[in-house]
């Protein structure tokens, strides 16, 4: 006997949609009860449409042929000791970033879908999100497999899970998600489908994975690639979810905007590492940080807050702050780490004279101006009393847990200081974006665990730079500090067969 | 605004004063002066006079910056909490009303960083 075989919309109805069933013995009140307390209302959950019509077993074939090739690649990668043809050793720390930082979210992420898939009472959202789901985990371990081989030979990549809960700017990734995380199913989406994935993806990705194959780092491109390869499915999922929400019912569309407000802050102020990666730590520079916030976002996310109008959504909240800001952010970010570059696991380094000019030619309005004489400074500095480093530790702003850095939107001389009062203690925002997201729920942001403050309160190992090291499990004088005085730049001199200067750079190392 | 939650949502903040062990949380920023990219925060006895935290503390932070021989005390101007201040060198901080995660601000006028650059 022969079956008719299914045609993809009838395979999709078959295996996602047919898979549910109305309960008869439990209220769906009690069996979903995250489904209605944001707020937000449902009349027909069949009307998620899913434009992939993805099921589980092509799913399972698509996915396995490509970890397959991946995994392939990587095994190469290492045999043909590949991490040598990276352009220089100083682009190992953005990787450093980038592996530290965000593989902790993927896993994150492969939690928060599962949370969604679960909690959401349609069957055609449960299904995405359990797909995003598996691809997330997916995600986070071909991430550690990159990491696993980088860490044989450079310093920085050897505990990045312990690490993720305790270093200072660390917390700023994981609060992000955090935060996310514990809101409910729709915030949850909204959060990661729609205002990072959809919204500002392209600028974590897009640069990251050109400025990895600008720099000969092929095992970087071959896990963004088959990350980015899913990305469309969630790309479109984000997208899907917003558009039924605010079809399904128009008092919907305040809760979403105050969504997408918190969530476009929050995703841009975690990108703030990501525009100092692009200007200071690729050797060889994609496009400018604020060439990628021109094309990616006034241009590309414009055109789609244009397309969300009919639906009364209007651009995120304090969008033109982030274009004021876009031709400072990266440098008062690098700042940010060469201050404290004796506390984190990536090396620091100013921008060599080359450099330098690309950042004039790229900022013509503020790096001259601005950004030069420190940094000549610096270097003086360096050269005669060695390297300086802030030993005080800064003030963190109450939300993004970033280090107050960011100057007033109208005067990059001034810092942007705000505060809120709340219940007789006061708080502090590095911007008005901060400021509102903790005014909106001071209940969730005054539990925050701000590193700073812990150490104060004596709860990171003690209260001096060594001792919070140790806590974070960083070994001083290998993981951190200057690049130029580094294990791993003289590791790299002597496998490029400069041995003497590798020696002298040790040497210097030691005498410091 | 409140949370929205499935349940009485309080907890108690992280922060508190009686968690510094006998100090409170005090900020302190050095307007213009942006090589140190950001402002600073230390835990400080409440009783500590704003003299002691001028000669004892605030060199430590900033004696790394060329402008900060040059400081004219007599002429800096002080603001704490968004509010221009006149400070008692000989009272306690708390006792002049700055207290657990004050903010102090102060500006030199005349030096505005290297190169006149506000770093
Ligand atoms: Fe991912
Ligand atoms: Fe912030």
């Amino acid at each position: 006997m022969s079956a008719k075989r299914m045609n993809l919309r009838e395979k999709y109805q078959r295996m996602t949609r047919d898979l549910a069933w109305k309960p008869s013995y439990q209220s769906e009140d009690d069996i979903f009860p995250q489904a209605k307390y944001e707020g937000i209302i449902i009349h027909d959950w069949d009307k998620w449409e899913d434009p992939f019509r993805l099921t589980v077993d092509a799913y399972w074939k698509y996915q396995a042929e490509k970890e397959r090739k991946l995994y392939a690649i990587i095994e190469a990668f290492a045999q043909n000791n590949a991490q040598l043809n990276v352009t220089d050793a100083r682009y190992i720390n953005a990787l450093k970033l980038f592996l530290t930082g965000v593989t902790p979210l993927e896993y994150a992420a492969h939690r928060g879908f599962a949370m969604s898939g679960r909690n959401f009472p349609g069957a055609g959202p449960q299904v995405s999100s359990q797909f995003q789901s598996i691809d997330e985990l997916r995600h986070a371990q071909t991430q550690i497999h990159t990491i696993s081989h980088y860490n044989k030979y450079f310093n920085g990549f050897h505990d990045w899970r312990h690490m993720h809960d305790r270093v200072w700017y660390l917390s700023v990734p994981k609060s992000f998600f955090d935060d996310a995380m514990s809101a409910g199913p729709f915030e949850f989406v909204t959060a990661i489908s729609f205002s990072f994935e959809y919204v500002l993806t392209n600028l974590l990705f897009m640069p990251f994975m050109s400025g990895a194959a600008y720099n000969d780092d092929m095992a970087t491109v071959t896990f963004g690639f088959s990350a980015q390869s899913d990305e469309s499915r969630h790309m479109t999922l984000g997208l899907e979810v917003i558009k039924f929400m605010l079809e399904q019912d128009e008092r919907n569309v305040p809760i979403v905007q105050k969504w997408i407000d918190k969530w476009f802050w929050r995703g841009y102020r975690l990108l703030a590492l990501v525009s100092m990666m692009m200007d200071y730590m690729l050797p060889k520079r994609v496009m400018s940080w604020q060439e990628a916030w021109e094309m990616y976002f006034e241009e590309n996310g414009g055109a789609l807050f244009e397309d969300l109008a009919r639906y009364g959504i209007r651009m995120p909240k304090y969008w033109e702050v982030s274009v004021k800001e876009k031709n400072r952010l990266s440098h008062e970010v690098w700042s940010v780490f060469y201050n404290y570059g004796h506390a984190a696991a990536i090396h620091t380094w100013m921008p060599d004279e080359n450099e330098m000019a690309w950042l004039s030619e790229k900022y013509p309005e503020t790096f001259d101006k601005y950004y030069r004489p420190r940094f000549d400074h610096w270097h003086k500095h360096q050269k005669k009393n060695g390297r300086w480093y802030n030993n005080t530790l800064p003030m963190l702003c109450q939300t993004c847990q970033i280090p107050m850095a960011f100057t007033e939107p109208d005067d990059p001389t001034q810092i942007c200081y705000r505060s809120s009062d709340y219940e007789g203690m006061q708080y502090h925002f590095c911007s008005d974006g901060c400021k509102d997201i903790f005014d909106d729920e001071p209940e969730k942001f005054v539990q925050a665990w701000l590193p700073v403050h812990q150490i104060y309160q004596g709860n990171c190992g003690g209260a001096s730079v060594p001792e919070v090291l140790e806590w974070y499990h960083l070994k001083h004088g290998q993981d951190n500090l200057e690049y130029l005085d580094s294990q791993d730049r003289a590791n790299w001199l002597r496998w490029k067969g400069l041995t003497e200067k590798a020696e002298a750079v040790l040497q210097k190392a030691a005498n410091e | 605004m409140a949370v929205k939650a499935l349940y009485d949502y309080r907890f108690e903040p992280k922060d508190t004063e009686d968690k510094f062990h006998g100090n409170q949380l005090v900020y302190v920023g050095w307007d213009q002066h942006l090589m140190f990219c950001a402002p600073h925060c230390v835990p400080l006895p409440p009783d500590m006079p704003f003299g002691a935290l001028v000669r004892e503390v605030l060199p430590g932070m900033y004696d790394s910056h060329p402008d900060w021989a040059q400081v004219n005390w007599g002429q800096v101007e002080w603001i704490v909490d968004n509010k221009p201040f006149q400070p008692d060198m000989e009272k306690g901080l708390r006792d002049q009303g700055i207290g657990h995660k004050s903010l102090i601000r102060f500006r030199t006028p005349g030096l505005n960083g290297i190169a006149g650059a506000a770093s």
